[in-house]
């Protein structure tokens, strides 16, 4: 076939696209891989029963607030990396930030705290299970966004996949969240900075494979 | 790496870059609201840019010139809807040119270098006695062939939509399929179109 003969074929009854398109894509990924988390955890985990108290107290929306700004940067990175000729802009920063401030919070209890109760400060009741936890819930936020992305055009599949696995280990971050009964700043900087990186490496090792076009 | 701005230049002529891109623009714009003319026409003017672009930094390999300019070119329609409004369409252009050509280039490299050295320099002799000149601006891999193998839901609505041009309505009409799915068809279709591309280097 001769190019101009597939440009033909390409021009012919082409549509209208909808301006909107990318951005419907990762609303519809964003709700299902929260979804996805919501009801695993609720079927294998379960919500922590004293939710309705802790959701009266600062720490446990501070908790919240970290995973929430996790997504809502990376999800920016993901969106922007979706697209041709785009750089991935400051959510990389953003992203970083949130991770640094609750280190260095972190840091401080730590340092606050009597040397005999920091053991448990950092490992909880829970550091076995937790990072294991939250790779787990992310699963279908992964296998969504990933989705939104594989319909779409990133040129840097590798950084666009370490994204796409960061936005799906805050989602599964943010849901075990509701289950989690762990209150301590170091813990959260050690075992819920892990769930979400485990996530982010295996997206940037799958990136080049799963979204090359 | 090299810096994109100063390689965008050189795709879309240094001295007529702003009147191109907006003329590039004017007719994407169009076409994606639905203007096929349009559409054609931004194609149409891609496809001769796409093709220097593309000679330019093939060296020794300008008899697949032809073939990366075709992936391009379904690459970018696959793609429109990535395209933001307010970006320039030439650094978008840019990103997709760019990301195939080196996608070819990996798969090229991979290949000689599974290939026995010998065999392949008696190729590059071979080279030499045929016309390459006018050989160059037909592709080596045919598209119709590619197309011929899809999956028959979605050849038909291709062959009924892309090549036929009837509608969408009369696709369905005259396959069974429902609407939606001969759009699916078609979409899916070229979705696939461009995998077996690559899968033909």
């Amino acid at each position: 076939m001769k190019t101009d003969d597939l440009v033909a074929l390409l021009a012919t009854g082409a549509g209208p696209v909808d301006a909107h398109a990318v951005e419907k894509r990762f609303g519809l990924a964003l709700a299902l891989g929260l979804s996805g988390a919501a009801l695993l955890m609720l079927v294998l985990l379960g919500v922590r029963r004293d939710l309705a108290t802790v959701a009266m107290t600062g720490m446990f929306w501070l908790k919240l607030a970290f995973p929430a700004t996790v997504i809502g940067a990376t999800l920016s990175v993901t969106m922007r990396l979706a697209r041709p000729g785009r750089r991935a802009g400051a959510g990389w920063l953003l992203s970083a930030a949130a991770c640094a401030a609750l280190w260095i919070a972190a840091g401080a209890a730590l340092l606050a705290a009597p040397a005999t109760l920091r053991p448990h400060m950092l490992l909880g009741d829970t550091w076995r299970v937790c990072t294991l936890c939250v790779t787990m819930l992310s699963v279908p936020a992964f296998c969504a966004v990933f989705w939104a992305l594989r319909g779409l055009a990133p040129t840097r599949p590798r950084q666009a996949g370490a994204a796409a696995g960061l936005l799906a280990g805050a989602q599964g971050l943010l849901v075990y969240c509701l289950h989690c009964p762990e209150t301590t700043l170091p813990f959260w900087a050690v075992w819920y900075v892990l769930g979400m990186l485990a996530p982010c490496a295996l997206g940037a090792a799958l990136g080049r494979v799963w979204l090359r076009w | 790496m090299v810096r994109g701005g100063a390689q965008r230049k050189q795709v879309f002529d240094a001295g007529a870059q702003s009147t191109v891109e907006a003329q590039l623009q004017a007719w994407l714009l169009a076409g994606l609201d639905g203007d096929a003319r349009a559409y054609r026409q931004f194609l149409d003017e891609l496809t001769k840019r796409l093709r220097a672009f593309v000679r330019r930094r093939l060296f020794d390999m300008q008899d697949h010139a032809e073939d990366i300019v075709q992936e391009t070119l379904l690459a970018v329609h696959n793609a429109r809807l990535t395209y933001r409004r307010d970006q320039p369409v030439t650094a978008w252009i840019y990103a997709i040119a760019r990301y195939k050509l080196m996608d070819f280039l990996r798969a090229r490299m991979r290949h000689e270098a599974l290939n026995d050295s010998l065999n392949d320099s008696l190729d590059h002799a071979a080279d030499l006695f045929e016309e390459s000149d006018e050989d160059a601006s037909d592709a080596r891999r045919d598209v119709a062939v590619l197309l011929a193998g899809l999956p028959e839901r979605q050849r038909r609505p291709i062959e009924m939509v892309k090549l036929e041009g009837l509608s969408v309505a009369e696709t369905a009409t005259r396959t069974g399929m429902s609407e939606s799915a001969v759009k699916v068809g078609v979409h899916r279709g070229l979705k696939a179109l461009a995998a077996r591309m690559r899968g033909e280097r």
